[in-house]
């Protein structure tokens, strides 16, 4: 199902730390345009996977391309740029308000001020935020305002790439739900390739096109959500990370339905 | 009263100008290289603790100490360059004590920017990197922002402890505000004290809350606040140190520089010097308070060019002798031996002695019946002996000790005026006492007879710089000089300065000399 040429190409990654593998030998091809969620337990690799997409980590042995390019052929900061990152602590800069929060990587880009401020203008609409809240500090936002302005940041340098790492997971249900729903309309509307980590199956199973499974520092099972669920995967380990959000999606159904 | 706070104010510009150039100095350069510092031991554990400990180590030693061994240091170091590139530098006043205090600086400003930047949220800063700063942009627009209220916090630390040591800069010849603090103790002129120790807690108590706003400032991001603080902390700035402009425009021809240790009989003695130079119209520039051994030293160098010294100083600490062949032998083989050895003139001596000796109370001694040293080696088990800071580490003591084998229950060293205090409500029995000090026939004291001849003579005399040696105006002034002064005159003039009720400024007491 991936082009040899795909635009995001993960060659055999390798991750030590004193010692300890991380990562053994993972290898993923993305396509333009794809929405792909990396499931799996914790220490399963997932997030450090993800950040050698965008070099906040550097392999111990592999490579990551983009677009045929090894991501280790420029320096971090500028390839980061091209890049958007947001992550379950969101990390906004707490002594800038939110315009400058937002119109961050376009001025290290040296972007001219009144397309950084128009930018800003449109990505708080993009993400459902007033844009009166421009002129706050991050502190006076609620938990789910916060992250969708951590979401607006990391698309407003035109990035082609959004990778995002537990991004729903602090917040409340309501909220994570309506902020996916954006999330993934944001992806079809700006034709973007997204790559997201979450241990929350039923959210990955909803959002996104294609579910990556992770165990121990190796990628388990690479298909669709309707594939996953449709129990083609033989492997226990896979089964039973997809099994749970679908008892309790057929629990509900029942409850719904009478 | 009224008249000394007039005279002690009068002197306010020059002491706390030169007070604020000093601890912004200090400040200033400890700021320069505590905060890359601070940055880099931020980023490298193994440097933080390296530069931590260092700090810290720095700060355990005496504030007053850490000043006094840089002035050993610089001599060592100009005597190098003079020899190397052809000309010295001072080593003494502006530069020891700029060293000492921009080290005494450093601690909490490196402490602070180190934590600060520690406790940079790990998510802000991974964020950071997320959305594409280089290390530099990461360190300036975001680290350094919000590690700046702890930084600034240091800071005012740091500038609170410079105001405040920065008085100790008096003994290595740096005029401050401490000139008030140790001339006055050594005097007894409480007025003058008070006005030392008012003037530098006002001054670290306002550039502290000049620094807090900026802090506040900075850190609300309220661009009025921070800015009246840097306008406040520039105005001040400028406010002091004008006064110094103007002393400095004045300094038209180079000056003689007279030199005094750090007690009464100095300062008297190097006002009378003073005005004799002044009077045959030069200039003089004094360097009051200097320890005993910087003294010396300082004059050797040329950085004083003339002060008084003692003979048995001098020949048991210059020479290194610790025999006593007799007054007039010292005085003839220290004339030959200091020009030997290091160019210096003894010019002439004064004609009193300020000799070493043991003192105790009239009715003490006579109810012990001690009379001389040999008396007190035999009573000495149950008796306390006060010394002055310096006294036991003198070989006049090593010698007399020995001589004698005084034992004694307790040794208690004090600053002269308390020792003396000290004497009078009991709790010392004997002391340390100079013969010409004025207190002894006022306070009805008795000095101990030495009849081993181990206390050795402490003739006064003028000592000249090498670089002096053939100025014939400094010369004709000092000369006349020669045998001029008994010692009931001076212990006359001393006590002057001395006594508790109607005390006169070392200057009017000079006076009294010439008469």
């Amino acid at each position: 199902m991936t082009a040899p040429n795909a635009f995001i190409v993960l060659e055999q990654i390798g991750k030590t730390y004193d010692g300890a593998a991380v990562l053994t030998g993972a290898s993923l091809n993305i396509d333009q345009g794809q929405f792909v969620a990396l499931v799996g337990g914790s220490g399963a690799g997932k997030t450090t996977l993800l950040k050698t997409i965008n070099a906040l980590i550097v392999p111990t042995t592999g490579r990551a391309l983009i677009d045929g390019q090894d991501v280790a052929a420029q320096p971090g900061s500028a390839l980061r740029r091209r890049i958007g990152y947001v992550f379950q602590e969101v990390g906004l800069f707490p002594h800038m308000t939110v315009a400058q929060n937002i119109g961050i990587t376009p001025s290290l880009l040296d972007w001219p001020a009144e397309r950084i401020a128009a930018r800003i203008d449109t990505l708080l609409d993009l993400v459902a935020l007033p844009r009166e809240l421009a002129a706050r500090l991050p502190a006076e936002l609620s938990g789910g305002q916060r992250q969708r302005v951590g979401v607006a940041r990391a698309l407003a340098a035109e990035p082609s790439i959004l990778l995002m790492d537990e991004p729903f997971g602090a917040l409340d249900p309501v909220t994570r739900v309506a902020l996916a729903q954006d999330v993934r309309h944001l992806h079809d509307a700006l034709n973007l390739t997204t790559v997201m980590v979450t241990h929350d199956v039923g959210e990955a199973l909803l959002t996104a096109d294609r579910i990556v499974v992770m165990a121990a520092g190796a990628i388990i099972a690479d298909d669709t959500p309707a594939a996953l669920l449709s129990g083609a995967h033989a492997d226990p380990r896979v089964a039973a990370l997809i099994d749970a959000p679908r008892r309790q999606a057929e629990k509900l159904a029942r409850l719904v339905h009478g | 009263m009224d008249d000394r706070l007039h005279q002690a104010l009068a002197l306010l510009p020059e002491r706390l100008g030169w007070h604020v150039a000093l601890s912004a100095a200090a400040l200033a350069l400890g700021l320069l290289i505590a905060l890359p510092l601070g940055v880099l031991a931020a980023r490298h554990p193994r440097l933080r603790w390296v530069s931590l400990s260092l700090a810290g180590l720095v700060q355990t030693i005496p504030s007053l100490a850490l000043l006094a061994l840089f002035f050993p240091l610089l001599l060592l170091l100009s005597g190098l360059s003079e020899r190397v590139l052809g000309h010295g530098f001072s080593a003494l006043g502006f530069l020891p004590s700029l060293l000492a205090l921009t080290l005494y600086s450093m601690l909490p400003i490196l402490r602070n920017t180190a934590a600060g930047l520690t406790g940079v949220d790990p998510a802000v800063v991974e964020a950071a990197r997320g959305v594409g700063m280089t290390d530099r942009q990461r360190l300036w627009r975001v680290e350094l922002p919000l590690a700046l209220p702890v930084i600034m916090a240091g800071v005012r630390t740091a500038a609170v402890w410079t105001i405040g040591a920065a008085t100790l800069s008096t003994p290595v010849g740096q005029t401050s505000l401490g000139d008030y603090i140790f001339s006055g103790l050594q005097t007894e002129d409480w007025v003058a004290v008070l006005v030392g120790c008012a003037a530098s807690a006002v001054l670290a108590m306002v550039v502290d809350q000049l620094l807090g706003l900026i802090e506040n400032g900075v850190g609300r991001r309220n661009r009025r606040r921070w800015i009246a603080g840097a306008a406040g902390l520039a105005i001040g700035l400028v406010a002091a140190l004008s006064p110094l402009a103007g002393v400095a425009l004045s300094r038209g021809q180079p000056s003689y520089v007279i030199g005094a240790k750090n007690f009464s009989e100095q300062y008297v003695l190097a006002e009378l010097m003073a005005m004799r130079v002044e009077a045959r119209g030069g200039r003089v520039e004094r360097k009051i308070n200097l320890g005993s051994a910087v003294a010396y030293r300082a004059l050797a160098a040329g950085e004083i060019d003339a002060y008084v010294d003692y003979s048995g100083t001098l020949w048991a600490n210059v020479l290194g002798r610790k025999d006593n062949p007799g007054r007039q032998a010292v005085l003839d083989q220290l004339r030959t031996g200091l020009k030997d050895r290091d160019g210096v003139v003894l010019l002439a001596p004064l004609g009193f002695e300020n000799a070493y000796a043991l003192a105790m109370r009239r009715d003490r001694a006579e109810s012990l019946g001690i009379r001389t040293l040999a008396d007190l080696a035999a009573k000495g088990g149950s008796l306390t002996m006060g010394g002055d800071l310096e006294f036991f580490s003198r070989p006049e003591w090593t010698g007399v000790e020995q001589a004698y084998g005084l034992k004694f229950k307790a040794r208690r060293q004090f600053q002269p005026t308390f020792m003396y205090r000290a004497l009078a409500s009991g709790e010392a029995d004997v002391i340390s006492a100079f013969s010409s000090d004025g207190r002894i026939a006022a306070d009805d004291l008795v000095l101990l007879g030495d009849p081993k001849g181990a206390l050795p003579p402490y003739d006064a005399v003028i000592l000249i710089s090498p670089k002096r040696a053939g100025d014939r105006r400094l010369i004709s002034a000092l000369k006349p000089l020669a045998g001029s002064i008994d010692v009931k005159r001076m212990q006359a003039a001393n006590y002057a300065v001395d006594r508790d009720a109607g005390k006169v400024s070392a200057a009017e007491a000079a006076k009294m000399l010439t008469r």
